[in-house]
């Protein structure tokens, strides 16, 4: 699948809340261990046994890089994603403040914000999740695959409702 | 390299803390985690010191591998001298602790004293506060974490906690973290609770070093994949630990009605595909979770399906819920398990030893020792779920004379109750028995007789035992790191060479609660899992010290050796039934009446026994009274202990 296409499928449902993701995340790009480096985030209500995996989704029309007054955000039309350039960030935390998703982090020993970059295309957290929560997808074929889910769902309940029918 | 780790001092009485970092040199004899506090209750307390008093010292650590690029690290190790047994107080626990507290500056933490309110510690960013705990003492276990969430403003934050049963010193209250992850056996939220600590609170967001960060993400990669790879943990990922009592309790391995019966019929309602069908109608099909960086997923969510607290959220329940609920009191009902570990857990109450309690006391009721003027009035027979349900309360907040009496732990309780009531507990050094029933498989009822926290499966046992593995894949397993030529069985009712796996198993499970890693990760119920030529790597490529497997074997030899000092210098003996590597005479004098053709009819044989341990003891380096040769004190570096080095 051509790179630009690329991009990270969250299955939430599917998270057993590990946080492997973010482990081997701020390892890959920053040669440490701390998740508050991980591009990736799983978001958790413990009490309800909730996991959410929370990324950058390389949006078409980026809030940050509306937002950026520096110009540093741009969109890399060939790696199918947002990128920061730090010759032009000038660390002013905008595009943390706009983005809707959270996904834009900023590392304070660093000084600068962090975003998922894919990997270049060999995403560690897709590589690392056993359990598939997070996949690598072709963003024209995401729809389709959710269609054929909720389709079994219906399916499922369609037969359920024909067997009380058939009992009644 | 030199790892900068740290320890820090904390006195509750007078508030001083003090840090420092870890020398290189204790590291590599004693590793951290698990075989790092054993070293420091050694060192830090006096023989027959008071458990509940401020001269105990509470131990809190990460393990060597805590936070790193190596995966299903997250285990907490706490130690303190137990208040139920007398003897070595640890326990080894899941969750996302552990690494917290490493980003958060800290691998050890060494608790004495008392603090004169509730208190709780808070630590991040390399420092430690002692803060007041008014408002959060009496909460349960989860309301516990989520106050302090809200007060300190931050959702991020992992707790290690007491719940209602540490604080009414309970003597088998757990240390708990997250919805359910148990620091149970020995008590240690007693002492916690003694210590009036309701909870230390962490948030880290330091970083650790990785040595090798490219070679540590894929030696982790291949792990993975050879943990996953495996037939049983894909079952546990699935089934959770419920399977293993599935599976035992097929053949006849496991208690019920106390120590009555070694097999659980009927119990289509609390086997493991029963209890997934339940965790999948309450929260989906995905709805296995997992400790910190772990691929197993090996605990389920579910919500309590009906009953007094149907909807109520929680994850489990483990194998030993099912037989400390299940079967040992004949309560075969899913929703009562269910029930009974939802409250154990909000408790914050040991499961096995509450349920093993409650048995017990069911089959003196029975047998007409503990009598209705004692129970007040509740029909303490086998198979009364709500009795059951009812006196898991009454324990908790030490209730109604009896409730109060079985709170204090089996040996006082004996005692209390009178008669010959101590007959029928099923204990080793005070602590009951696991759940399972070892009459027919010596190899495991040595490991529940010599285990140092007293009786206990995850300290020894030699659980492939149970395979009938043949004997050349044994000794691929058993002779390595070090040489073995010795005879070994697959046969698991035999006598033979079980001692020697016993011994291999002791110093397996000591590395890697010294490392950090789960025993789900190791050779526990997993032939083919990592082992001591994995660790090396491990360690190499996460934190730069070089380790040979020898050397490691080495490390848990000497770690295990200083718990055993510990447990000698307060007065264990060799056949003391309540202080010694000695089983209940039931093992002894009861056959089997259920299970397999093989198990029908088998008892512990007391002069094969006896060797067998002798056999432990050689291999050990002790001589027949369970004491040290000073050879190999001094073979382990161990002669001058405790030598106050940290």
């Amino acid at each position: 699948m051509p790179a630009y296409n690329r991009i990270l499928k969250v299955d939430y449902e599917k998270c057993t809340g590990c946080r492997l993701c973010e482990l081997v995340c701020a390892v890959k790009h920053d040669h440490v261990s701390n998740p508050i480096r991980s591009r990736i985030r799983v978001i958790k209500w413990e009490s309800e046994g909730v996991y959410i995996p929370m990324s950058c989704q390389q949006c078409e029309d980026a809030p940050c890089v509306i937002g950026c007054p520096a110009k540093a955000l741009s969109r890399n039309m060939e790696m199918g994603r947002v990128e920061v350039d730090y010759q032009k960030c000038i660390g002013c935390r905008t595009c943390v403040s706009v983005c809707p998703f959270g996904a834009m982090h900023f590392v304070p020993s660093d000084r600068k914000v962090i975003k998922c970059d894919l990997c270049d295309g060999d995403p560690q957290c897709v590589r690392f999740c056993e359990v598939k929560a997070v996949n690598l997808a072709e963003a024209g074929d995401v729809g389709l695959q959710k269609g054929r889910e909720a389709a079994r769902r219906l399916q499922a309940a369609d037969r359920k409702a024909a067997g009380v029918l058939a009992a009644s | 390299m030199a790892l900068n780790r740290k320890i820090a001092y904390i006195d509750l009485t007078s508030g001083e803390i003090r840090t420092r970092s870890i020398p290189l040199e204790i590291r590599r004899q004693f590793l951290g985690g698990r075989g790092l506090d054993a070293y420091l209750l050694y060192n830090h307390t006096n023989a027959n010191v008071d458990p509940l008093g401020p001269d105990n010292v509470l131990l809190i650590s990460a393990g060597l591998l805590a936070g790193t690029c190596a995966s299903a690290t997250a285990r907490t190790h706490v130690m303190a001298k137990s208040a139920l047994t007398g003897v070595l107080g640890s326990t080894n626990m899941g969750g996302f602790f552990a690494p917290e507290l490493a980003w958060s500056g800290f691998h050890h933490l060494v608790i004495r004293g008392r603090a004169e309110k509730p208190s709780y510690l808070f630590i991040h960013d390399g420092e430690i506060e002692i803060r007041d705990a008014k408002g959060i003492w009496g909460k349960s276990v989860t309301e516990t974490q989520w106050a302090i969430r809200d007060e300190l403003g931050d959702p991020e934050v992992k707790c290690l906690v007491i719940g209602p049963a540490g604080e009414n010193l309970v003597r088998f209250a757990n240390v708990m973290t997250g919805i359910k992850d148990s620091g149970g056996r020995t008590g240690m939220g007693c002492i916690m609770g003694s210590k009036n600590l309701k909870a230390v609170a962490a948030r880290g967001k330091m970083d650790l070093t990785i040595a090798h960060p490219v070679e540590a993400l894929e030696f982790n990669k291949r792990f993975i994949d050879q943990i996953t790879s495996s037939k049983v943990n894909q079952t546990q990922g699935t089934l959770g630990t419920p399977f293993i009592w599935g599976a035992t309790n097929s053949w006849g391995g496991v208690r019920a009605r106390n120590f009555q019966l070694n097999q659980c019929e009927y119990a289509d309602d609390i086997e493991p595909e029963h209890l997934d069908e339940i965790a999948t109608e309450t929260m989906g099909p995905h709805h296995m979770a997992a400790c910190f960086g772990c691929q197993v997923h090996c605990r389920a969510r579910y919500k309590i399906p009906s009953g007094p607290f149907a909807g109520r959220y929680d994850e489990g329940p483990e194998y030993t819920s099912l037989g400390a609920f299940g079967a040992e009191p004949d309560c075969k009902n899913a929703v009562t398990v269910l029930t009974s570990n939802y409250l154990v857990n909000q408790y914050g109450m040991d499961n096995l030893e509450t349920g093993s309690m409650i048995s017990w006391a069911m089959e003196l009721y029975e047998l007409g020792i503990l009598t209705k003027d004692k129970t007040d009035g509740i029909d303490l027979r086998f198979g009364n779920d709500e009795a059951l349900l009812e006196m898991i309360q009454r324990i908790a907040f030490r209730k109604g004379w009896l409730g109060d009496t079985l709170a204090d732990g089996g040996i006082p309780a004996a005692e209390k109750i009178g008669k010959n009531a101590f007959d029928y507990l099923i204990q080793v050094k005070g602590m009951n028995n696991l759940h399972s029933d070892e009459r027919a498989t010596p190899a495991l009822a040595l490991n529940v007789a010599t285990a140092a926290r007293g009786s206990d499966h995850l300290r020894s046992r030699p659980a492939i035992d149970l395979y009938h593995l043949p004997e050349p894949v044994l000794r691929k397993i058993f002779s390595s790191p070090v040489p073995y030529s010795g005879p070994l069985s697959s046969e698991h009712t035999s006598y033979e060479g079980k001692a020697w796996e016993v011994f291999w198993q002791e110093n397996c499970y000591m590395a890697v609660d010294c490392l950090g890693i789960c025993k789900y990760h190791t050779v526990f119920l997993g032939a083919t899992h990592p082992n001591f030529e994995d660790w090396p790597d491990a360690i190499r490529y996460n934190t730069g010290l070089e380790f040979t497997p020898r050397q490691i074997w080495e490390a848990a030899e000497r770690c295990n050796m200083i718990e055993r000092l510990f447990n000698l210098r307060e007065g264990l003996t060799r056949y003391d039934l309540k202080k010694g590597d000695m089983l209940n005479h039931r093992y002894f004098d009861e056959p089997c009446l259920r299970g397999a053709p093989d198990v029908v009819g088998r008892k512990i044989d007391r002069d094969k026994f006896d060797r067998m341990v002798d056999e432990f003891y050689e291999h050990k380096g002790l001589d027949r009274t369970g004491n040290p040769k000073p050879e190999t004190l001094k073979r382990l570096g161990l002669e001058n202990e405790p030598s106050h080095r940290l």
